[in-house]
């Protein structure tokens, strides 16, 4: 099918684009900006006017709960949240049940992805058997059948021994390893993070060091084994620090932020109220000021909207029993947008950091609008108005804290192959 | 973050009772007012009062307490209510029936009032949101988080012996960091005016921040004990004895024990109290704990009075006011 | 019976009051009467009268609040002081004092309080006034005065010092 997009502003910060123009996709590919090529007649012209038209957002791990916990989510319920969010790769995380630690679970998830009018799925395999930490998953099977990255996700491997090996091993196949900084001992009884709210509302705290001391163990066992990392969700401005500085020291290592932790803090645990539960905790103002200013310095490379939906029983009871997450694909896009309106970081930067950088990480054929590329592309409406409700929210977990919300910003198109699998004026 | 406006009606009247947190004084001086005219029925032929005939009050208890049962029990009855004893293990909700579910089933047996403990800070405010209005919800005690009617009758207890609480010098010594007990006895002792409250323990025991909530900290008991007015011992749980957090009961005592010399450092009138049960020979010594100084016998009979208190209050609220 | 309430001297019908009951206390034969006031009005009227009657018991006082049959209406009352009944009720002669005598429900809510301290030999009920109105099968064995009234009237005893009648009538 052959796509026009017309007058919108296009940010393409891979390519250094940003200017109001056409874009022209004819099949999977881009075919052309500004200039209509010869002989192309659009059988579908989308007005872009007073829009951004950007590259499709790269979610680097979300939990699509499908196989196994249908009951919260399905692979076909948040692809099509995710496209509506804007994103047009979503890379779905190994903890479902069966662990993604076999290639008969990928083709599963391939399988059941096809045909989804949503977002394009790529699996994250597991980095032990079982995600148990004990003995290394077959990780070439998994590469070979299409994984993008391996990690223990949900489960940081407690046994230095064992990880050092998964990373060596890792590093021999030229797997990315996707890691979560958690010391195991000092966060394993904590619900929030550890300080005054924590001591105040009576919950067991995970202390901002249980992030640096897994941190620095990792980045220690990075720099032996030479494996390439990416670090999930930093929470903590300690843990930015020895990223940055072990950066300096030339080790190549990358990480993401997720966008609830820019916005909320622990104080906002009112209530006790399970809908902030999170992993890695809610951090104090600090933190989330010191997070912001790493994204905007591009010293986070990614923003991730850390994608956890939930049946409602999973958070309806008090903070500590429920399950950590926050369904985050549909109200992405607008708390994004509130970065940029609050000064925190450029629009360009933004596009960067949710579309750019996450596909470098992965070595993805995403994030850019150049020209052969393939047409992933997002056009969103700064400006529209709407509120997080049960109606609007696509994705089937419900769990935000953001119910209810004002929120300004919204995907109008979301293009996936050349695919139009998302258009709000409908 | 204003915590918990749940438990106040429009009126101002508390409807439950969940935390002393962000309370007024003035409700506070009403709980302990109300609890004076209590004390008075139990000295009685019948210790009975018709106020809440009719009524159900369910004590649903999520984690064994006997102790803080019977008490919630016994001054129900005081009450002439119903009371149903409901004790729910903690893996039947954790697996499987979620909490909503239980209450759910609870409300189909039309109760007035649920009387809730459990091992997870803030499941009673949980609960309290979900029952239907006119039914209340009172806070037995929650995980680490409050235990408002034992802190009540705690400055019941100290308001009876000293009455004048801006002049007042409260230590509390022990395990803070795992005492819901020491967390509602800070609010209520701070809303009440007292000027000098200090936590007393080791490192390992006192929660990060503590100071946070306007509390002197020692880490040295005949420092942190000098001169107060009175000496609330918090009880060191038996798992916590020899643990990462402590070497031994043995040692423990030894450090922040309290004993008859070290009480010297108190003034020479200062009360000591304990939420119970004491560990002797651990916390508190014997002779401390039955001297002519400790008040903790006194603390477990206002206790009733003060639920008695609480409980009627609650109920007292959902009067549709003429 | 008087013409206007102004007529109504509350000392003097508290007179009216000792005569009444020592006569029926020596009728009765009702040996070493106790006097209970019903808070607060009633205890004003009981303490004179124990003078005037120049009685060795203690005064009892109730706060009849947790006995209301109005708690699901009005909710918890406000605090005024515990009851106290500084002596043996059991088997003994109780002379019941309130001020105003009108439903009837006070009593009741009274008696029932009584009978949580013990069982008493008798109960005189002693009131200073005794208006219309009632909805309980109640009567007063001695009264200062009578008064006929609406159920707009309203008539209150104001004290403690000195202690006066308060009328007003509520008509819309």
């Amino acid at each position: 099918m052959k796509i026009r997009i017309r007058g919108g502003r296009v940010i393409d910060p891979a390519n250094g684009v940003d200017a109001e123009t056409d874009v022209y996709i004819d099949g999977e590919r881009i075919v052309a900006l500004g200039r209509k090529p010869p002989r192309f007649t659009a059988a579908r012209d989308i007005d872009a006017g007073g829009r951004i038209v950007c590259p499709g957002f790269v979610d680097l791990a979300a939990h699509l709960r499908e196989p196994g916990y249908e009951h919260k989510a399905t692979i076909a319920s948040e692809l099509g949240a995710a496209a509506a969010g804007g994103f047009t790769t979503v890379c779905c995380t190994p903890d479902t049940a069966p662990v993604v630690d076999t290639p008969a679970v990928v083709e599963l998830i391939h399988q059941r992805a096809r045909g989804v009018r949503g977002a394009r799925v790529r699996c994250i395999g597991a980095l032990t058997h079982g995600l148990g930490g004990e003995v290394l998953a077959e990780m070439q099977a998994l590469k070979n059948i299409g994984c993008v990255a391996v990690s223990n996700v949900g489960r940081p491997i407690r046994d230095t021994n064992v990880l050092r090996n998964a990373l060596a091993y890792a590093s021999t196949l030229g797997l990315t390893v996707l890691l979560e900084a958690e010391d195991p001992w000092l966060g394993a009884r904590g619900v929030m993070h550890e300080g005054a709210t924590s001591t105040r509302i009576g919950l067991a705290g995970i202390p901002a060091a249980a992030e640096t001391i897994g941190l620095a163990r990792d980045l220690v066992l990075l720099g032996e084994t030479g494996a390439r990392a990416h670090f999930r969700t930093l929470s903590c401005a300690q843990a930015v620090s020895y990223l940055r500085d072990a950066r300096k020291r030339g080790l190549h290592v990358s990480a993401d932020v997720g966008i609830a932790h820019l916005h909320l803090v622990d104080e906002d645990i009112a209530n006790h109220d399970a809908h902030y539960h999170v992993r890695p905790p809610l951090r104090s103002t600090r933190d989330r000021d010191a997070l912001r200013r790493a994204l905007a310095r591009r010293q986070l490379d990614a923003l991730t909207a850390h994608h956890q939906p939930h049946d409602a029983d999973a958070k309806a009871g008090p903070f500590g029993a429920s399950a950590p997450g926050i369904s985050g694909f549909d109200t992405f896009l607008p708390l994004a947008l509130e970065l940029v309106e609050a000064g925190a970081i450029e629009l360009a930067a933004l596009v960067d950091a949710c579309a750019v950088a996450p596909a470098r990480i992965l070595d993805l054929p995403a994030g850019t609008l150049g020209l052969g590329a393939v047409a992933d592309v997002c056009v969103f409406d700064p400006a529209a108005c709407w509120t997080a409700s049960p109606a609007t929210l696509l994705s089937q977990g419900h769990n935000t804290p953001f119910m209810g919300r004002e929120l300004r910003g919204r995907v109008t198109h979301t293009i996936v192959g050349g695919r139009l699998v998302h258009a709000l004026d409908d | 973050m204003a915590a918990t406006p749940i438990q106040l009606d429009e009126h101002g009247r508390l409807r439950h009772f969940l935390t002393i947190e962000n309370l007024p004084r003035e409700l506070l001086v009403e709980i302990l007012d109300h609890a004076e005219r209590f004390t008075v029925v139990g000295d009685r032929a019948v210790k009975k009062v018709p106020l809440l005939r009719g009524r159900t009050v369910v004590n649903l208890f999520f984690e064994p307490s006997t102790r803080t049962r019977t008490t919630f029990e016994l001054a129900a009855k005081r009450l002439s209510a119903d009371v149903m004893n409901l004790n729910i293990e903690a893996s039947a909700t954790r697996k499987g029936e979620s909490l909503s579910d239980t209450l759910r089933t609870l409300e189909a047996m039309d109760t007035d009032m649920f009387v809730v403990r459990h091992q997870d800070s803030g499941a009673p405010e949980f609960i309290a949101r979900q029952v239907a209005p006119g039914v209340s919800v009172i806070n037995a005690g929650d995980g680490r988080h409050a235990h408002p009617t034992q802190a009540m009758l705690d400055v019941f207890t100290i308001r009876r012996h000293k009455p004048a609480f801006e002049d007042l010098r409260v230590a509390i010594v022990g395990d803070i960091t795992h005492s819901r007990v020491a967390r509602s006895e800070i609010h209520a002792l701070k809303i009440l005016g007292v000027p000098d409250i200090r936590v007393v323990g080791p490192k390992t025991l006192l929660p990060t921040a503590i100071e946070s909530l306007g509390v002197g900290v020692f880490h040295d008991l005949d420092e942190g004990i000098a001169g107060v007015d009175v000496v609330i011992m918090l009880r060191l749980q038996q798992e916590r004895m020899q643990s990462a957090l402590l070497p031994s009961g043995h040692e423990y005592f030894h450090t922040y024990g309290l004993t008859p010399a070290r009480l010297k450092r108190a003034a020479r009138d200062a009360i000591v109290m304990h939420p119970g049960p004491i560990n002797r020979g651990v916390e508190i010594d014997s002779a401390v704990a039955d001297g002519h100084q400790s008040v903790i016998l006194q603390q477990v009979t206002h206790g009733i009075a003060v639920r008695m208190a609480v409980m009627s209050m609650v109920l007292g609220s959902h009067a549709q006011a003429a | 019976m008087p013409k206007t309430t102004d007529d109504l001297d509350v000392e003097a019908l508290i007179a009216t009051m000792a005569e009444r009951l020592a006569q029926r206390i020596a009728a009765r034969e009702l040996a070493d009467p106790a006097l209970v006031g019903i808070r607060t009005g009633g205890v004003w009227i009981a303490e004179r009268l124990r003078r005037l009657l120049d009685l060795d018991a203690p005064l009892g006082e109730l706060d009849i609040a947790f006995y209301r049959d109005d708690f699901s209406r009005i909710g918890m009352h406000p605090t005024v002081a515990p009851s106290t009944l500084p002596f043996e009720v059991e088997d003994r002669n109780l002379v019941l004092v309130d001020d105003i005598l009108y439903t009837g429900r006070t009593i009741r809510a009274a008696m029932n309080e009584i009978f949580d301290y013990g069982r008493p030999r008798t109960i005189t009920l002693a009131v200073l006034i005794d208006r219309s109105g009632r909805e309980l099968p109640i009567d007063a064995n001695v009264y200062g005065t009578r008064l006929r009234l609406g159920a707009d009237d309203h008539v209150k005893l104001l004290g403690p010092d000195p202690l006066r009648l308060e009328f007003c009538a509520r008509r819309s």
